[in-house]
C-alpha cells in the first residue's frame, strides 16, 4: 500500500512537469512577455521604457530559458523559466500584479470557496442518488418514464438559468436571503443556502440520470436474482445489495472531483460575491493577471492527480477484492 | 456583380463538415448493415421530431453562413467600393428585422419606449413621456386598437402557416390523412410548427415580438443569429476532437508499448489541467496575441470570426481526452479477437489493419460521443462568454445576450425579455439535440442487445 502511494506520486512528478511545460509555452513563449506588457499598459501609449519598467517590476526582464549573461548555476535559475514556473513545484506561486503574495491569497480564499462547495458535493451526492434510486425501484412505470424526461428537460437548461432564476425568486422576490454577498462564522448560512440548493439543481439531471444507467446495469445481474430469490424485499436488494455493488463506478467519477472542490466553482462565486478561489480566478482573467491564472491551473492539476489516487484508494475500502500493490 | 462573396474561415470549415457528412451519408447508404441502425433511429417519433426541429435550427445557421459584402451606391471612379460590413444571406431575408433598431429597451410587442424622455411640445410645456417607438406598431394609429390588432395578425400568420403546412403534406403523401409510411407526431408536429412560424412572422413585420434590446436591436433577430454561433462551436469543435482522438486512441490500443506511454502522458497531461482554466489560459493568450496584431483583420467581422474559430479549435483540443481514452479501451480489446490476429497473420500492415478493422468496429462509440458532446458545447459556450474566454463580445450568442441582459436584472420593472430569449432558444436547441443523442446512442449501443432485425 505504501509503496503503491509512493509508487504514484513519483507518476505524478512527470506529469505535473508536463503541465508546467505547456503553461510555460502557452503564457510564455506564445507571447512574449512585451506583449503581456503591451497588453497590460495598453496598446496606445506604449514606449519601450515603461515596457522595460513594467517587465522589471514583475520580474519578466529575464532570458527565458538559459541566462548566458550569467555564471555557474545562475545560468539556469536566472531565468523567467526558473523563478516563475519551476518555482511552483514548491508551491511558491509569487506575487500577482497587484503585488500581493499569491499563496497568502490562496489560503484565506479556501474558507468561502469549501464552505459552498463541500455541502453542494454532499447534499448533491444524497440528492442524486436517492432520485436514481427511486427511479430504478419504479423502473419500467410512468414514474420512472416522467423521471427521465425531467432529467432531460433539466440538463437541457443552461446552468446560468439556475443562477439567475434562482437569485431572481428567491432573493429578489421573496426577499428569503441576500442576493450576493458573504459574511465569516454562523452569519455565512444564510448567504450560502442558495449557491448550494442552486449548485445541487444544476447537477440533478445528468447525474441522477447517470446514476440510474449504473443501478439499471446492475440489477440484471446475478446476485440480484439470488437475493429475490432468497425472498429480499425489493426495497433491501436496492439499498443494501445493488448500491453496494453500483458504488465502484459511482466512486469513479465522485472521488476525482473532491480535492477540486478546493478551487470553488467560477460562476457560482462570481454571481453571489462569495470571496472564494472561484471568482479569484475569475477576477484574474478578466483582469488578465497571468501570474494568477498560471498558479491556479498548476494548482488545479495538483488536485486533480492527487483526486486520482483517492480514487484507486477508494476502492479498496468499497470492494474488498482491490489489492494495491 | 452587386456583391462580393465572403467566406469566413468558420464558413469554410462549415463548408468542410457539410461535405464529410455528404461523404459519410453516400457511404452509409451504399452499405445495408451501416444504414440498419439509422433505420432504428427513423422509427422512434420522438428522436424525429427532435430531429425535425434542429434541421430548423440548421437551416438557419446554414443561411447565416452564407455571407458577402454588398456594393456602396457611390463608387469610386468607376471602381466597384463593398461595404465594410459582412451580411449573410439570412441578414437579407430578415432584413426588416435587421434594420429596425429602436433606441433602447422596449417590450414584447410595446409601442412605446422602456424609459420616459422629456419633450417639448408645440406650446412649449415640458412633458416626460414614453416615446412612441420608430418601428413597432407604427402603423397603430389608436395606440388601445393594439391587442386586437395582434391577435388579427397572428390569427391570419397562423392561418397562411397551417396553410402551407397541410398543402405540403398533401403534395408529399397525396392524401390527408396519415396512412402507412407516415409518422403522425412529426405530421402534426410539423402542422404546428409552420402554424407557429406563420404567426411569428406575419406579427415581426411590424412588432417587435420579442422586444428590443439595450441598443434597441429585434432580440428575435439576436436570438435567431446566436443559432449560428451554437450550431458552430457544436460543430466545428468536432473537426479537432475527431482526427485527435481517433487516431491517437486507436494507435495507443493497438500499438502498445511506447507509443501507448507517450499518448498516455499526452492526455493525461491535458486532462489533469481542469479544462475551464486551461481553456481561459489558452484564450487569454489568443486574444493577447489578436490584440497585438491588428492587421491580420480586414474586417471586424473577420477577427470575431477568427476567434471563434480558435475557440472551437481550444475546446477541442481540451475535450478529446475522453473519447480518446474510450477508444483505446474499446482497441485494447479488438486487438486480441480472431479477426485481427487472422489478418496479422496473413501479414497485412499495421496500418492498414487499424483503417481496415479495427476503425469501423469504434465508430459507433466515436458518433455516440460527439451527438452526446454537442449539447454540452453549446451549454458550454454560454459559460464561457460569461467568465470572458468565450466568444468575441461583437458577435452575437447566446452567452454575450446572457452577459448584456444579466446586467439589467435590478432595473424597475424589469427587462426580462432578452434573458428569457436567449434561454428559451437554447433550451430548445438543447433539448432537441440531447433527445436525438439519446436515441442514437440507443440505436448503436451493442451492449442494448436486440432481437428484432430492422425493419
Amino acid at each position: 500500500m505504501i509503496a503503491y502511494l509512493f509508487r504514484r506520486i513519483l507518476y505524478a512528478v512527470p506529469i505535473l512537469i508536463g503541465v508546467n511545460l505547456l503553461t510555460f509555452a502557452l503564457f510564455f513563449v506564445v507571447n512574449t512577455p512585451d506583449d503581456m506588457a503591451r497588453m497590460q499598459l495598453g496598446i496606445k501609449r506604449v514606449t519601450p521604457e515603461s515596457i522595460s519598467k513594467w517587465k522589471q517590476q514583475h520580474g519578466y526582464d529575464k532570458p527565458l530559458l538559459i541566462n548566458s549573461t550569467a555564471s555557474g548555476k545562475d545560468k539556469l535559475t536566472d531565468t523567467i523559466f526558473w523563478q516563475k514556473s519551476a518555482s511552483m513545484f514548491v508551491f511558491d506561486f509569487g506575487y500577482s500584479d497587484d503585488g500581493r503574495s499569491i499563496s497568502r491569497e490562496i489560503v484565506t480564499r479556501m474558507g468561502p470557496s469549501l464552505s459552498i462547495a463541500l455541502p453542494t458535493f454532499f447534499v448533491g451526492l444524497l440528492v442524486y442518488v436517492s432520485f436514481a434510486l427511486l427511479m430504478t425501484l419504479f423502473r419500467a412505470t410512468v414514474l420512472d418514464v416522467a423521471g427521465v424526461a425531467l432529467c432531460v428537460v433539466l440538463m437541457s437548461i443552461s446552468t446560468l438559468f439556475y443562477i439567475i432564476g434562482g437569485q431572481f425568486l428567491v432573493s429578489k422576490l421573496w426577499h428569503l436571503v441576500p442576493i450576493s454577498g458573504y459574511a465569516g462564522g454562523l452569519d455565512s448560512f444564510k448567504f450560502v443556502v442558495l449557491p448550494i440548493v442552486i449548485g445541487v439543481m444544476g447537477g440533478v439531471g445528468s447525474s441522477s440520470r447517470w446514476y440510474r444507467t449504473i443501478f439499471l446495469e446492475e440489477i440484471g445481474k446475478d446476485y440480484v436474482r439470488t437475493a429475490r430469490a432468497k425472498g429480499l424485499s425489493e426495497l433491501r436488494v436496492l439499498f443494501t445489495h445493488v448500491l453496494k455493488n453500483a458504488m465502484i463506478p459511482i466512486l469513479t467519477g465522485v472521488v476525482v472531483v473532491i480535492p477540486l472542490l478546493f478551487l470553488g466553482s467560477l460562476l457560482t462565486e462570481s454571481f453571489f460575491g462569495i470571496p472564494g478561489l472561484g471568482s479569484y480566478t475569475i477576477d484574474a482573467i478578466n483582469a488578465q493577471d497571468f501570474s494568477i491564472v498560471r498558479a491556479m491551473v498548476f494548482l488545479g492539476s495538483v488536485l486533480y492527480i492527487v483526486g486520482l489516487i483517492l480514487t484507486d484508494l477508494s476502492y479498496t475500502v468499497v470492494d474488498p477484492r482491490v489489492r494495491l500493490a | 456583380m452587386s456583391f462580393m462573396p465572403v467566406i469566413l474561415w468558420s464558413d469554410a470549415l462549415v463548408f468542410l463538415l457539410i461535405a464529410v457528412t455528404g461523404v459519410a451519408v453516400w457511404y452509409v447508404r451504399r452499405h445495408e448493415h451501416l444504414l440498419l441502425p439509422w433505420r432504428r433511429v427513423t422509427h422512434n417519433s420522438l428522436a424525429m421530431v427532435s430531429l425535425l426541429v434542429l434541421s430548423l435550427f440548421l437551416l438557419v445557421g446554414l443561411l447565416d453562413t452564407l455571407h458577402f459584402r454588398s456594393v456602396l451606391p457611390q463608387s469610386n471612379g468607376g471602381e466597384k467600393v463593398y461595404s465594410p460590413e459582412v451580411l449573410s444571406v439570412f441578414d437579407k431575408l430578415v432584413d426588416p428585422l435587421r434594420t429596425h433598431t429602436e433606441k433602447t429597451y422596449s417590450a414584447p410587442f410595446a409601442l412605446t419606449l422602456y424609459a420616459r424622455e422629456t419633450r417639448t411640445d408645440a406650446q412649449g410645456n415640458v412633458l416626460r413621456e414614453f416615446p412612441r417607438l420608430q418601428y413597432g406598431g407604427a402603423h397603430l394609429e389608436d395606440v388601445s386598437r393594439r391587442d386586437a390588432d395582434v391577435v388579427v395578425r397572428a390569427l391570419i400568420g397562423a392561418g397562411l402557416g397551417l396553410f402551407v403546412g397541410l398543402l405540403s403534406f398533401y403534395l408529399t403523401h397525396r392524401k390527408l390523412h396519415c396512412a402507412s409510411g407516415c409518422d403522425r407526431a412529426v405530421s402534426v408536429v410539423t402542422m404546428i410548427l409552420t402554424t407557429l412560424i406563420g404567426a411569428i412572422i406575419s406579427l415581426a413585420a411590424v412588432y417587435h415580438v420579442l422586444g428590443t434590446d439595450k441598443v434597441g436591436q429585434d432580440v428575435l433577430y439576436l436570438s435567431l443569429k446566436s443559432i449560428r454561433t451554437g450550431l458552430i462551436i457544436g460543430t466545428v469543435t468536432t473537426l479537432v476532437t475527431l482526427p485527435l482522438a481517433l487516431f491517437l486512441g486507436v494507435a495507443a490500443g493497438y500499438f502498445r508499448g511506447w507509443v501507448d506511454d507517450a499518448i498516455q502522458y499526452i492526455y493525461t497531461v491535458l486532462s489533469s489541467i481542469p479544462s475551464v482554466l486551461l481553456i481561459a489560459a489558452a484564450v487569454l493568450m489568443m486574444q493577447v496575441t489578436i490584440d497585438t496584431h491588428p492587421e491580420w483583420f480586414a474586417t471586424t467581422a473577420s477577427r470575431a470570426d477568427l476567434r471563434l474559430v480558435f475557440l472551437c479549435l481550444i475546446l477541442g483540443v481540451t475535450s478529446w481526452t475522453g473519447l480518446c481514452r474510450l477508444l483505446r479501451g474499446e482497441t485494447l480489446k479488438l486487438r486480441e479477437m480472431e479477426y485481427i490476429q487472422a489478418a496479422q497473420s496473413f501479414g497485412v500492415s499495421g496500418l492498414r489493419i487499424l483503417t481496415r478493422h479495427i476503425m469501423p468496429n469504434v465508430m459507433h462509440i466515436v458518433l455516440i460521443s460527439l451527438v452526446m458532446d454537442f449539447s454540452a458545447l453549446v451549454l458550454a459556450e454560454a459559460v464561457l462568454s460569461y467568465v470572458g474566454v468565450g466568444v468575441d463580445p461583437t458577435m452575437i450568442s447566446f452567452g454575450t445576450m446572457i452577459n448584456g441582459a444579466r446586467l439589467e436584472m435590478g432595473r424597475e420593472p424589469m427587462v426580462w425579455w432578452a434573458l428569457a430569449s436567449a434561454f428559451g432558444f437554447m433550451l430548445v436547441l438543447v433539448l432537441a439535440a440531447n433527445l436525438f443523442a439519446d436515441a442514437v446512442r440507443d440505436a448503436f449501443d451493442p451492449r442494448l442487445n436486440r432481437t428484432e432485425v430492422g425493419v
